[in-house]
């Protein structure tokens, strides 16, 4: 049997994946590289970010100062060695990203302009209007198309890694469009699927972030870190939870409670609005419950105040926010305050891997937010993830190129025979199973509330431990679940079903390192354990895969280099 | 009024079962005045019809994904409000001018084959190295080219044009949109290289000034200008030197 075969397979179109592509070919002209997304590359969902991409590339920057305040964001969670290449590979991608076209907005020389963002000392994200994910994501594929050693497989769905004797050497992967399941197989595989925003209810993540990779990497056999810590953005627009960009509280905008009253001076005071998004959504939360937000048809929401910038900065810097309010909500964001509640938003955790990107699966790497490379720790600041996933999705290319280039290819019998499973068991499962009485939706749908419920801004041992239940429970529904379409072509039913099973299994994930992390540390706030514990919890939560839902559980130590932990306040 | 509803048609269609594309009708609860047309066909998926196929993502207008025939404009779905057409039913079908893979889905890879014929990336006679830094770029230089570096591939303008309906050999409204902003850019210097696919492919003569393109847009790009821009800079290749930034 011929299967596909590339050097380097990667598993995920948005900003990273592609970015790791065109690292691949340029570490060595040989490569041949497949790109595997389910969706076309350029709706994946790195389209999404508005802020920008935050390098040190000032004349008043230093990489010290970037790599600080990075990690006193992360809680003191972060790697600080990580931090530190970070750092100083981010404004080189940023000048790369140039090369390739992205429309940085300009400062009056003509050199990259930078804004302030949460949590950073000094003005260090760049930034295309307020579609700094939009361009790079664009520029990145289209610059991608001029690469021959490219092979782009659209809209194909990844239901497994091919491992064998422990080395990852393909996926199988079914083609939406003709309902054909094929093994793909390479001497390496990166894996930049992206978040996994979906298990909630009320986010900011497409339709598409369903955490396929994570659950991929998790089920062969490789630790999830930090599942624990998920970022709440403050403001989201109620109801439909689209995002409004940090962005616009960098260009001056004020966040008011209902009686008009900028709150965060109370809990941030030295840095007001710009303070992180985790300190920020929680102080929210608490105006919420002391009665000090709006009232509105879909729950309780703050003021975002624009109205004193002006027309002309806000068409300059943030035209998209505008053309949001004015299509989205019904509103002019130059005569009238925005409505935005916590959301969520981005997972700092993820597949653990180093600092090339290698994770503990011999061929495997991992790039993006779906990776936890331990840049982010418990809490990451605004505009780090899109030079995240240039800076690692660079590294994990070229990692991936080079360990190709050693590799062994894999062997025919044992891939057919893998295919075959594979294709069995989701055939057996989705499309020929007999009874079941079970939908789709309304699973998704309720372990999304159970998600906002037991797992949001603030948590505890009650509502963790419920949630946990009732996950299982959802569990068992899912294993009833009945399919309505039959259909081989564009079976997105067979896809939903497919994502809903990932998403149970990291969201388990989550809710378990949640639990066994009793103390607030970042972005993960215990009502029971007000406090950071860095005697005991000063250390990475790493899942594994069991045979049950609760995963085995381990720890490992957090890098320090040059920054002791201190208390962190701002 | 927790039981207003309303009712969409959509098609369906499955190349495996169905001779021709037929209109199913489904009865949606309307619960919310912010709810878009795509709301309501993930009502109908999760609750009444799993097998009704249909694109999306971000459903936020950026992602491009979710455009469809809506009362047989084309729109993002995202971005159609149900309050707009209640009481009156919405009819939800695929997007013109595409073949149909499956109900709302359509064929794109016309599109995707066309978007590379036209380079969309920097081209340069020689590459600045990185340690040079960034091209300087004015804000006022991103203007020239800012509305066609807007367009989401959504498909909109190729469903409302007449030309690409008639001849989908036109390489049509987006792509030339494209092609214009990278000729546009300051940093580029690839006008000779695309000129060529742009100027010799069939249909760009036969584009009026109807503008459909410009109309369903639902990012301001303007294709229609590029287009007659495209047509004025094929004719002067005639009688200028190739002049761009070289």
């Amino acid at each position: 049997m011929d299967f596909e075969s590339y050097d380097v397979l990667i598993v995920g179109g948005g900003l990273a994946g592609i970015r790791a592509a065109i690292a691949a070919v340029e570490a060595n002209p040989r490569v041949r590289v497949g790109l595997v997304s389910k969706v076309y590359p350029m709706r994946s969902h790195t389209v999404s970010a508005e802020g920008g991409a935050a390098a040190a590339l000032g004349p008043g920057d230093s990489y010290e100062s970037h790599a600080f305040d990075t990690i006193k964001g992360s809680d003191y969670l972060a790697d600080q060695d990580v931090v530190e290449a970070f750092v100083r590979e981010a404004p080189t991608e940023i000048i790369q990203m140039e090369h390739w076209g992205c429309p940085w907005s300009r400062n009056a020389d003509g050199s990259i302009a930078v804004r302030p963002f949460g949590g950073m000392t000094t003005w260090r994200t760049c930034f295309a209007a307020d579609k700094s994910g939009f361009h790079m994501l664009h520029a990145v594929f289209q610059t991608s198309l001029k690469y021959p050693q490219i092979t782009r497989h659209d809209e194909a769905f990844v239901t497994k890694l091919l491992v064998e004797d422990s080395h990852c050497v393909g996926v199988v992967a079914l083609d939406i469009r003709t309902g054909r399941f094929d093994a793909i197989t390479a001497r390496s595989v990166i894996l930049a699927t992206g978040g996994l925003g979906r298990v909630y209810a009320f986010t900011t993540n497409g339709n598409i972030c369903t955490g396929d990779g994570m659950a991929l990497a998790y089920r062969a056999g490789a630790g999830l870190q930090d599942m624990e810590m998920v970022q709440f953005h403050p403001t989201g627009l109620p109801f439909t939870g689209i995002l409004i960009t940090e962005a616009v509280r960098g260009e001056g905008g004020y966040l008011l409670n209902n009686e008009g009253e900028r709150f965060l001076k109370r809990y941030v005071p030295n840095k007001m609005e710009l303070g992180p998004r985790d300190i920020i959504s929680r102080a929210m939360i608490t105006e919420f419950e002391e009665g000090r937000g709006f009232e509105g048809p879909h729950g309780k929401y703050m003021h975002l105040d624009v109205r004193h910038l002006g027309e002309k900065v806000i068409d300059r810097k943030l035209p998209f926010m505008r053309e949001l309010g004015r299509e989205f909500v019904g509103i002019d964001i130059v005569h009238d305050p925005i409505p935005v509640r916590p959301v969520q938003h981005y997972m700092m955790g993820g597949i653990d891997a180093n600092i090339s990107g290698e994770t503990e699966i011999l061929g495997l790497y991992a790039a993006g937010e779906c990776a936890n490379v331990g840049l982010n720790g418990g809490n990451r600041l605004g505009s780090n993830s899109l030079s995240e996933c240039l800076v690692f999705g660079a590294a994990a290319g070229r990692a991936a190129a080079h360990h190709a280039a050693s590799a062994k290819a894999p062997t025919a019998n044992p891939v057919a025979a893998m295919l075959w499973d594979e294709a069995r068991r989701v055939e057996s499962e989705y499309l020929e199973k007999k009874g079941g009485n079970e939908r789709i939706g309304p699973i998704r749908e309720e372990m999304q509330r159970e998600m906002d419920a037991g797992a949001g801004v603030f948590r505890n041992k009650d509502g963790l431990s419920r949630l946990a239940r009732n996950l299982g429970g959802l569990r068992e529904r899912f294993e009833k679940v009945k399919i309505d379409d039959s259909s081989r072509t564009f079976n997105t039913e067979i896809v939903a079903a497919l994502e809903l099973d990932f998403m149970l299994e990291v969201s388990s994930v989550m809710v378990f390192a949640a639990l066994a992390r009793e103390e607030s540390r970042g972005a993960h706030a215990r009502r029971d354990f007000p406090e950071r514990d860095d005697k005991q919890f000063l250390k990475h939560t790493v899942a594994f895969h069991t045979n049950t839902l609760a995963p085995r559980l381990e720890y490992s130590e957090v890098h320090i280099t040059h920054f002791q932990p201190q208390a962190r306040s701002y | 009024m927790p039981d207003k509803t309303i009712t969409i048609r959509a098609t369906r269609f499955d190349p495996d079962k169905d001779q021709e594309p037929r209109l199913q009708s489904y009865e949606v609860p309307f619960f919310d005045e912010s709810m878009v047309v795509l709301d309501a066909l993930n009502h109908i998926k999760a609750h009444i019809d799993g097998s009704l196929s249909y694109r999306w993502s971000c459903r936020m207008g950026i992602c491009g994904s979710c455009g469809m025939m809506v009362n047989g404009t084309p729109k993002l779905t995202c971005n159609a409000f149900l309050r707009d057409f209640w009481p009156r039913p919405v009819t939800v079908q695929p997007l013109n001018n595409f073949p149909v893979i499956r109900d709302l889905v359509i064929d794109m890879d016309d599109f995707m084959h066309k978007l590379k014929l036209i380079k969309p990336w920097i081209i340069r006679k020689q590459e600045l190295p990185l340690g040079a830094g960034e091209h300087r770029q004015t804000n006022d230089q991103i203007d020239d080219f800012r509305q066609f570096s807007e367009c989401i591939n959504c498909m909109l303008c190729y469903s409302a044009c007449p030309v690409y309906g008639l001849n989908n050999e036109f390489l049509g409204p987006a792509a030339i949109a494209l092609a214009r902003r990278y000729n546009l850019d300051s940093r580029d210097q690839g006008l000779k290289e695309r000129l060529p696919h742009i100027a010799d492919s069939e249909g760009i003569w036969e584009c009026s000034f109807v503008g459909e393109c410009s109309v369903v847009c639902p990012k301001g790009v303007d294709p229609a200008k590029a287009i007659q821009q495209t047509k004025l800079d094929t004719t002067m290749r005639f009688v200028l030197p190739y002049g761009n930034r070289e």
